[in-house]
């Protein structure tokens, strides 16, 4: 048994002055509720940075939607003190994201990595985000310890699963490391093995300091805290900074490691890991990926892989009150202080009032966003279908960056392009006919499919994003029993036919049903959406026509028959004072009507239209 | 001075029927006074107690034009007892020469005998609740009559010398075209000159809409409303009688109910008895609604009344444009908010406001308007 070192006694791995050789610097890869979380907050026990008693059930995990959905969106970073053979070593723990919506964000805390454990639970096997960053961390030349966890449950069948990330990592199923985090078998052992196995950092120490952020956290107190990674050279405490993308110039607050709560320090040295804090309010301002150097003597060429985070799926969010906008304004200027990927601008709506058109990294960002906005700032909100983003060529050769379909341009269309993805679908062989199908179905093209064991195959194919946001994960979920596991990565764009579909209501057009499709589900599309609206929009005094329309080309149509009978056919004494208030009620329901043309529509119609597409969002939400 | 009507509660029924959800009791035996034996004392009683406050209030009264003894089942309690209440009536305010006395009846509930005993005694005229001709309709409504009793009752009070109203029920589950048809034929070859009819409205605490929720009732469809609703008009005007108010039908305006026109004018009115309404120039109270909290009340000389409110100068705008479009006379454009006038123009193009007498200043239904009014006076109220 390898003791943990009491703080003191750790004079040879303080911050700023550890040798390179006894830093290992890592993250652990693993799909949602594979046990991450439980398997870090066992090393920050063992290793003696928390006790037990201070210990919160999944240290590493601060926001409370987090924790209850047992995603990791933010990563931090934790030094823990570990011997092996009577030296002392510092390891760096990095969390990283566990979905698919923040590759760009794993592959940063990737780079600030020289390992990854690959853990993936021994009764279910690897999922498609796990192969994902599997092969992202493999792109990054990471040194792979894949480790079975759950090794205690009745289910598990570590034999099996040992073979199957054997074979994709390369190692004898026999070197596969088994753990249980929840008991904590194994992680002695797994902490040794990562300083035996990783490489060290190898840096250099005398050139200009070079920093990664790999992580950039708002706090209400500090302002915003940067988390680095230093490459080369270091930074002192007293330095002043300079953010290589933008060339601004900032001075250090407060330098420090976390381990796992913050310590500020003299400095951190040449391949440590640690925070800094420069005052700066806004995460915008400590860009992720970005390269840190120092004002005096910095470097002059930056890291590469820094890239700005891109919206790639817009909705419009509106609050069911419209006097709620203000709230949802000053809550989207919270949300975005900790939130670079968050984009927002005002949009107005016939149907739904006054929102915003807010872009999101991908379905799952959209879902945490709305979430935090309705529970952190109690609104109610209803989100118009998720949308990608078009590249529209009209015919004069002018180009419309199309973020929301209703603004989509008038005139002679040349072409539209969208996004696609690399998407990879993990599956049980049996559902390799349904999963083909749907795929097929959503216009996608099949890139390859490979057989990771028995029983178990890996199909990539190439797919519009606007198919995998409009019902892709549902459908592959029911038609797989909830077996198949899904990740995907916008890998560029391609021209389809793309037809924009109105929905009319008495030739008015309905700016929150506009969707682009394609031409060949256009039809589908207006048949689907005029009988839901026909179902939800009440009569009215007259006959409704609701119409679906590519142009001035209607290609679907319904009739909402004028109501016959609206009248109370008693009205005496007693019954006067009721009917009038009543008609108060009625008249208050008026008032909350939203007038499309003259057609009278209660905003729960619109919301009960817009929500029944709901349920896309591909929430691997931890199973209780 | 002004005319008063004056509405007498009697809150007692032989059955209660699945679709009401009146104020009424089956039981003869209610204590604390509230019994059916004592209730015309108790109604004399608070007659004196209503004058009393009305005068305390500053409002008297010329004359009674109009009485209107409804239920419950008026004629449940003997002939004699609404004949002293309507005697009491008369010791304190003066009936006017040609007031109108009605009471409600069921078909089984009145014989040769007590209609002509009613008549000597001052009533005018009486509503039957005849409800339907076809015995499934009246099964499923839980009337106990037998239908062949409806001619009867009609010519026993004719030949009383009473007028004779018939209230029909149309729109009960199971009921067809054909059956509404039978009811309002039926109900027209008594000879009556004039008739009611309402859609059945299945309210959510009666035996009917818990039949519903289990599904033992197929839930009543608007479309099939409005056909037996234009029926009913198609049949009336083949017969003679014209509307006056969205639900009643009379041969000749003199025949028309001025009880309840002084309802829908926004007249001043006493409502008498375990639950009834009264209002008097703006300001409307009801009456406890249980006859034991009632007599016990005026035992103590207290008026039984339950709440009140003073209707805002608003409201009393909204009742009025709600209550006088119902009625054939129509509404005043000048009444109508000026920033609601357009909507008249609009109402009239959609067919729901008579042309002609929009031009002439007035705001009439259409038939397809007056089942629609509601929503014609949700646009016009302020």
């Amino acid at each position: 048994m390898t003791p943990s070192i009491a703080a003191d006694e750790a004079r040879d791995i303080l911050p700023a002055s550890t040798p390179q050789e006894r830093l290992r610097n890592f993250c652990i890869i693993a799909h949602i509720d594979h046990g991450k979380s439980t398997l870090a907050d066992r090393m920050l026990q063992i290793t003696g940075v928390v006790d037990s008693r201070a210990m919160r059930a999944q240290y590493l995990d601060r926001m409370d939607i987090e924790r209850e959905r047992g995603i990791t969106v933010k990563s931090q970073a934790v030094r823990m003190p570990w011997q092996v053979d009577g030296v002392n070593y510092a390891l760096n723990m990095i969390d990283t994201p566990g979905h698919v919506d923040f590759t760009y964000e794993v592959s940063r805390s990737l780079a600030a990595c020289e390992g990854a454990i690959l853990l993936v639970d021994a009764a279910q096997g690897i999922e498609a985000q796990t192969l994902a960053n599997l092969y992202l961390a493999m792109e990054n030349d990471l040194t792979i310890i894949p480790v079975l966890n759950k090794i205690d449950l009745p289910g598990a069948d570590p034999e099996k699963y040992a073979a199957e990330i054997g074979q994709l990592v390369g190692v004898d199923p026999d070197d596969v490391l088994r753990v249980s985090g929840k008991t904590g078998f194994g992680v002695e052992e797994l902490l040794d093995h990562v300083v035996r196995t990783l490489p060290s950092p190898q840096g250099d120490p005398e050139a200009p300091c070079r920093a990664m952020i790999f992580d950039s956290v708002y706090d209400t107190y500090r302002g915003v805290v940067t988390y680095i990674r230093v490459i080369d050279g270091s930074l002192k405490a007293r330095d002043r900074i300079d953010m290589m993308s933008t060339g601004a110039h900032h001075e250090l607050l407060e330098i420090g490691v976390s381990s796992p709560e913050p310590h500020p320090t003299q400095g951190i040295g040449p391949g440590e890991v640690g925070y800094l804090i420069t005052g700066v309010k806004d995460v915008r301002q400590s860009k992720v990926g970005d390269t840190i150097t120092t004002s005096i003597r910095g470097a002059t060429e930056a890291l590469e892989g820094y890239s700005d985070p891109k919206p790639m799926v817009y909705s419009g969010l509106f609050p069911i009150d419209g006097s709620d906008y203000p709230v949802l304004r000053d809550a989207l200027d919270k949300l975005k202080l900790n939130d670079a990927a968050l984009l927002y601008e005002p949009e107005t709506s016939t149907a739904l009032g006054f929102g915003f058109r807010v872009g999101f990294l991908g379905l799952l960002h959209l879902e945490i966003i709305r979430e935090r906005l309705e529970r952190e700032f109690n609104l109610d909100l209803i989100a118009t279908a998720p949308s990608v983003v078009y590249q529209v060529v009209m015919e004069d050769g002018s180009e419309v960056e199309v973020l929301n379909p209703s603004d989509f341009p008038v005139g002679k269309v040349r072409e539209i392009s969208e996004p696609i993805t690399r998407a990879t679908i993990l599956v049980p062989s049996e559902f390799i006919g349904a999963v083909m199908e749907l795929c097929q179905s959503k216009r996608g093209v099949l890139g390859g499919m490979d057989y990771l064991s028995e029983d178990r195959v890996e199909l990539r194919y190439t797919l519009p994003l606007a198919e995998i946001v409009f019902d892709f994960f549902d459908q592959l979920k029911s038609k797989t029993r909830g077996y198949a596991s899904l990740d995907y990565d916008v890998s560029g764009s391609q021209v389809a036919d793309l037809v924009k579909v109105d929905m009319l209501l008495q030739a008015e057009p309905v700016d929150a049903f506009s969707a682009i499709v394609h031409r060949d589900k256009a039809y589908n599309y207006g048949v689907e959406m005029a009988g839901k609206l026909k179902k939800l929009i009440p009569r009215q005094q007259f006959e409704v026509p609701i119409q679906a329309a590519i142009g001035s080309r209607i290609i679907a149509r319904e009739n909402i028959r004028a109501m016959r009978k609206d009248v109370l056919s008693k009205c005496y004494g007693g019954d006067i004072s009721r009917k009038r208030k009543l008609l108060e009620k009625q008249k208050e329901g008026k008032k909350r009507m939203k007038n499309i043309g003259s057609v009278e529509v209660p905003q729960e119609a619109f919301i009960a239209a817009l929500s029944s597409d709901e349920g896309d969002m591909p929430k691997d939400s931890k199973k209780k | 001075m002004n005319p008063l009507s004056v509405y007498v509660h009697v809150p007692f029924c032989a059955v209660r029927c699945g679709y009401c959800d009146f104020n009424t009791y089956t039981a003869t035996e209610l204590g604390g006074g509230g019994s059916q034996a004592e209730y015309a004392d108790n109604a004399m009683r608070e007659m004196d107690l209503t004058l009393a406050a009305d005068r305390a209030a500053g409002y008297d009264y010329e004359q009674v034009s109009t009485v209107f003894f409804g239920g419950g089942t008026p004629t449940l309690l003997p002939a004699d007892d609404l004949v002293r209440m309507l005697e009491h009536l008369r010791t304190l305010i003066p009936l006017a020469p040609d007031a109108e006395i009605t009471t409600e009846a069921n078909p089984d509930s009145v014989t040769r005998a007590s209609l002509s005993r009613l008549a000597d005694g001052g009533i005018t005229r009486v509503s039957l609740g005849m409800q339907s001709a076809v015995p499934s309709v009246l099964a499923t409504l839980d009337r106990t009559h037998d239908p062949e009793k409806v001619p009867q009752a009609v010519a026993w009070a004719k030949e009383a010398g009473l007028d004779v109203s018939l209230d029909l029920i149309y729109g009960t589950p199971g009921e067809t075209l054909t059956d509404v048809e039978t009811s309002v034929k039926a109900a027209l070859a008594c000879g009556v000159d004039h008739m009611s009819a309402y859609s059945l409205i299945i309210e959510g605490n009666t035996a009917m809409a818990r039949q519903l929720r289990r599904g033992e009732l197929e839930a009543p469809d608007p479309d099939d409303m409005a056909d037996k609703y234009e029926l009913v008009d198609d049949l009336a005007r083949a017969d003679g009688l014209s509307w006056y108010e969205v639900s009643n039908w009379a041969r000749t305006e003199a025949q028309r109910s001025r009880h309840n026109l002084a309802y829908w004018r926004g007249t001043d009115w006493w409502g008498i008895g375990p639950g009834a309404h009264r209002h008097r120039d703006g300001l409307r109270s009801w009456n406890v609604k249980h006859p034991s909290r009632y007599a016990r009340m005026l035992a103590e000389g207290e008026m039984p009344v339950a709440d009140a409110e003073q209707v805002a100068a608003e409201d009393r705008l909204v009742e009025r444009i709600m209550l006088e479009l119902r009625i054939a006379d129509g509404l005043a454009v000048e009444v109508v908010p000026e920033e609601k006038r357009a909507m008249l123009a609009v109402h009239r193009e959609r067919g729901h406001l008579d042309a002609d007498a929009l031009a002439g200043g007035r705001a009439v239904l259409t038939r397809q308007g007056r089942l629609l009014a509601d929503a014609v006076i949700r646009d016009l109220v302020p």
